[in-house]
C-alpha cells in the first residue's frame, strides 16, 4: 500500500481530531495514530462513521505490556475499512490503575477481545458489558500475558485417585524451567558471564 | 411419582399440570459439549433453550488454551514457527505464511521467486484441505455420512503432498522467514498435477450427494442469515463475508506474495446462509485447484529455477557451503542457537486463510525474541457471534451453525 494514501488520512484524522491525537506514525506501510486513552471510544466511533475513514472492521485488540515504563501498558486496536481498503493501527498508553473505554456498543466484536485483555492483564474496560475472563480456567488468579507472571505459571492439575477429582497444587519442576540466553555476550551482557567471576574481583 | 391424579402433579420447580392452572414453563439451559461431537473441539456452550429454540447461547471458550503467545515470548523467532502449525491444524502452512511475512516485512526480506510460488502452491493445498474438512464435516453434522468418507480420502492424499515436501503430513514448519525450507522434487510436482486433474470429479461427486439434497437443503438453507451490517458488527471475514454477497478477498484486495499474477474468481454467495457458503466452499476448492495448476506449471518455468531461501542472516547456508567456509559454519551455529534478530518495530500482517482473515500482529523489540505476538484467528470473532446468530434458530441449527462458521479450537483459544 502507498504511503501517501496514508498520509493524508493520517493528516485528516490529525485536523478532525486534534484533541484525542497524540502522534501519529507510518512505518512498514502501516499508519499507527496514537490516542489518549479516554477518548477511545468517541475516537473509534468517528473511524467508523467518517466517510474518508469508514473503518468499520474491527479486526483485533490487543495489549503489550512495558513493566518498565510508568504507563506500563499499551492497548492496541486495530482496523480494517473494507470499502477503502485501508487499515489502522490505534495505540493508548495507559497506567495499571487506568480504566479504558469499552467500544462494545460501536462495534459489538470487541467484547471477546475486551474479556481476552481483562484476562490476559488485568486491563479494566468501563461499560463493557461482561468482563468475565475468558481463556482462562474458571478460577484463575493472576494474568499471564504480564511479563511478571512465569511462564509455568503458578499452579498444575492432575487427577487424584484418592480424592477422585482434579486437584490444584503449586508447579513442581522435575527439571529446572530451561531458558537460555543465547545473546552474544560481547554485545553487551549485564551481567558477569559464567566464570568472569574472579576478573571482577580484582 | 406416579401416585394420585397425575393431571394434579406438582413439579420440582412449583410448576402444575394444565388441568389444574395455567403452567409456568422455565426455561431449559443445556451444556452443548465439551465433549459434543458437533462442537468441532472442546467447546462448551451454555444453551438457554425455549422448548427447541435458543434464547441465548454462551460459548466457553478455552478449554484447548496453551498460552502460544506467552510461550512465544521465550523462545527465537524460528522456534516459534512449528506453534503455527498447532493452531488451526487443519490448514498449518497458511499460518505459518503470516507469521513469516510478518518476519520478512519487518527485516526487509524478499524472498525468492520459486519460494513464493512453492509457498502459493501449498497455501492452495491448505485451502482445499480446509474446505475438504469443512464442508464434509458440516454435511456429516446435518446428517450425511458419506462426504466425509469421500474428502478424507482426497484429504489423505493431500496430506501426503504435505510430507513429501516437509516430511510431515502435519505439522509441517516448511514455511520459513525467508522463503520455504526445502525445494520440491520434480516428481512430486507431476504428483500434484495428477491429483488435480481428477479432483474435480470429486468434487463433483460431493456435490451430487449434496446440493440438490432433500435433507441437506431443509437444514441448511435459510440457517445463520448474514447481513453486510452484520459482517461489519462482528468482524467477519473469509467465506463469512463472500458468502453474504461481499467480494472480499485478502488474496485480491491486499495482495501478498505473488497473488496478484495468478488467474482466478472469487466465489460469492447471495443471500449469505448455511447453503451460500457452502457453495463458496465448493467452487473455492475449485479456483484453488486452478491455482495449483498455475503454480505447477510457473514452477517449471525455467526462469522460475533456483534458490528457495532468500539466502541471508535469517537463514541456513547452504550444505555444501557449511563444508568449505568457516563463516557459513559459524552462521549455521549461531542461527540455530542464537537465532536471527529482527530491528524493532511493529508490523500486523494478514493473510487471507481458509477460515477466513489470519494475523499476526508482532511488536519486535531488536532481539531474537518476539518482545509480543497477538495472533488473531478468524474462528474466534466467527465464534464470538454465536449469541448473535444462533438466537432464534432450533437446537438443531446450533450444530449447523458451528459447522459453516468453521471453527477450529487450536486457533480460537490459541
Amino acid at each position: 500500500m502507498d504511503d501517501t494514501a496514508l498520509q493524508e488520512l493520517a493528516a485528516h484524522i490529525e485536523l478532525k481530531r486534534p484533541d484525542d491525537v497524540v502522534s501519529t506514525e507510518i512505518a512498514f506501510g502501516e499508519l499507527t495514530v496514537t490516542i489518549t486513552a479516554q477518548s477511545a471510544a468517541s475516537f473509534v466511533e468517528f473511524l467508523r462513521d467518517d466517510s474518508s475513514c469508514l473503518f468499520s472492521n474491527l479486526v483485533d485488540i490487543t495489549a503489550v505490556d512495558w513493566p518498565e515504563r510508568p504507563q506500563r501498558f499499551d492497548v492496541v486496536w486495530h482496523f480494517l475499512s473494507m470499502y477503502r481498503n485501508q487499515r489502522i493501527r490505534v495505540k493508548a498508553a495507559i497506567r495499571e490503575e487506568d480504566m479504558v473505554p469499552s467500544i462494545t456498543d460501536i462495534h459489538p466484536s470487541a467484547n471477546w477481545f475486551e474479556r481476552e485483555i481483562f484476562d490476559m492483564f488485568g486491563i479494566l474496560f468501563s461499560g463493557h458489558p461482561d468482563l468475565r475472563r475468558l481463556l482462562t480456567d474458571y478460577g484463575f488468579r493472576g494474568h499471564p500475558l504480564r511479563k511478571d507472571f512465569p511462564t509455568t505459571g503458578y499452579v498444575e492439575v492432575r487427577y487424584d485417585e484418592v480424592l477422585k477429582r482434579v486437584v490444584y497444587e503449586p508447579v513442581k519442576l522435575t527439571q529446572e524451567y530451561r531458558q537460555f540466553d543465547f545473546l552474544s555476550p560481547w554485545e553487551g551482557a549485564k551481567y558477569i558471564l559464567p566464570g568472569d567471576e574472579k576478573g571482577e574481583a580484582k | 411419582m406416579m401416585d394420585g391424579d397425575i393431571r394434579n402433579n406438582v413439579y420440582d420447580d412449583g410448576s402444575r399440570d394444565q388441568l389444574t392452572d395455567e403452567q409456568r414453563i422455565r426455561n431449559f439451559n443445556i451444556n452443548f459439549g465439551p465433549q459434543h461431537p458437533a462442537a468441532h473441539g472442546v467447546l462448551r456452550m451454555v444453551l438457554e433453550l425455549d422448548g427447541e429454540v435458543v434464547e441465548r447461547a454462551d460459548p466457553h471458550i478455552g478449554l484447548l488454551h496453551r498460552g502460544t503467545e506467552k510461550l512465544m515470548e521465550s523462545r527465537t523467532y524460528l522456534q516459534n514457527l512449528p506453534y503455527f502449525d498447532r493452531l488451526d491444524y487443519v490448514a498449518p502452512m497458511n499460518q505459518e505464511h503470516a507469521w513469516c511475512l510478518a518476519i520478512e516485512r519487518l527485516t526487509g526480506t524478499v524472498v525468492p521467486r520459486r519460494g513464493q510460488l512453492i509457498r502459493v502452491l501449498y497455501s492452495e493445498i491448505g485451502r482445499i484441505l480446509n474446505h475438504l474438512l469443512n464442508v464434509t464435516t458440516q454435511a456429516m453434522d446435518v446428517g450425511a455420512l458419506t462426504p466425509p468418507l469421500w474428502g478424507f480420502e482426497a484429504r489423505e492424499e493431500l496430506m501426503v503432498f504435505y510430507e513429501r515436501a516437509c516430511g510431515a503430513r502435519l505439522h509441517s514448519a516448511y514455511f520459513r522467514p525467508g522463503g520455504v525450507h526445502q525445494d520440491l522434487p520434480p516428481k512430486l510436482l507431476d504428483d500434484i498435477e495428477e491429483f488435480c486433474g481428477r479432483f474435480p470429479k470429486l468434487l463433483d461427486d460431493i456435490e451430487g450427494l449434496l446440493t440438490e439434497n432433500r435433507i441437506f437443503k431443509q437444514r441448511n438453507v435459510d440457517i445463520c442469515i448474514i447481513s453486510e451490517e452484520e459482517i461489519q458488527q462482528w468482524g467477519y471475514s473469509g467465506v463469512m463475508v463472500r458468502g453474504s454477497g461481499l467480494a472480499w478477498d485478502l488474496r485480491r484486495a491486499q495482495p501478498y506474495e505473488c497473488y496478484d499474477e495468478f488467474d482466478f474468481q472469487i466465489p460469492i454467495g447471495k443471500n449469505g446462509d448455511c447453503y451460500d457458503r457452502y457453495l463458496c466452499r465448493m467452487a473455492e476448492m475449485r479456483e484453488s485447484t486452478k491455482i495449483v495448476l498455475q503454480c505447477i506449471e510457473k514452477l517449471r518455468m525455467p526462469e522460475n529455477q533456483g534458490d528457495v531461501l532468500a539466502r541471508g542472516k535469517l537463514t541456513p547456508p547452504k550444505r555444501s557451503d557449511m563444508k568449505t567456509s568457516m563463516e557459513s559454519l559459524i552462521h549455521h551455529f549461531k542461527l540455530y542457537t542464537e537465532g536471527f534478530h529482527v530491528p524493532a518495530g511493529e508490523v500486523y500482517a494478514a493473510v487471507e486463510a481458509p477460515k477466513g482473515e489470519f494475523g499476526v500482529y508482532l511488536v519486535a523489540d531488536g532481539t531474537n525474541k518476539p518482545y509480543r505476538a497477538k495472533i488473531r484467528a478468524p474462528g474466534y470473532l466467527h465464534l464470538q457471534s454465536m449469541d448473535h446468530v444462533a438466537k432464534g434458530h432450533m437446537l438443531a441449527d446450533v450444530s449447523a451453525i458451528i459447522g459453516t462458521m468453521d471453527i477450529v479450537f487450536g486457533e480460537v483459544d490459541r
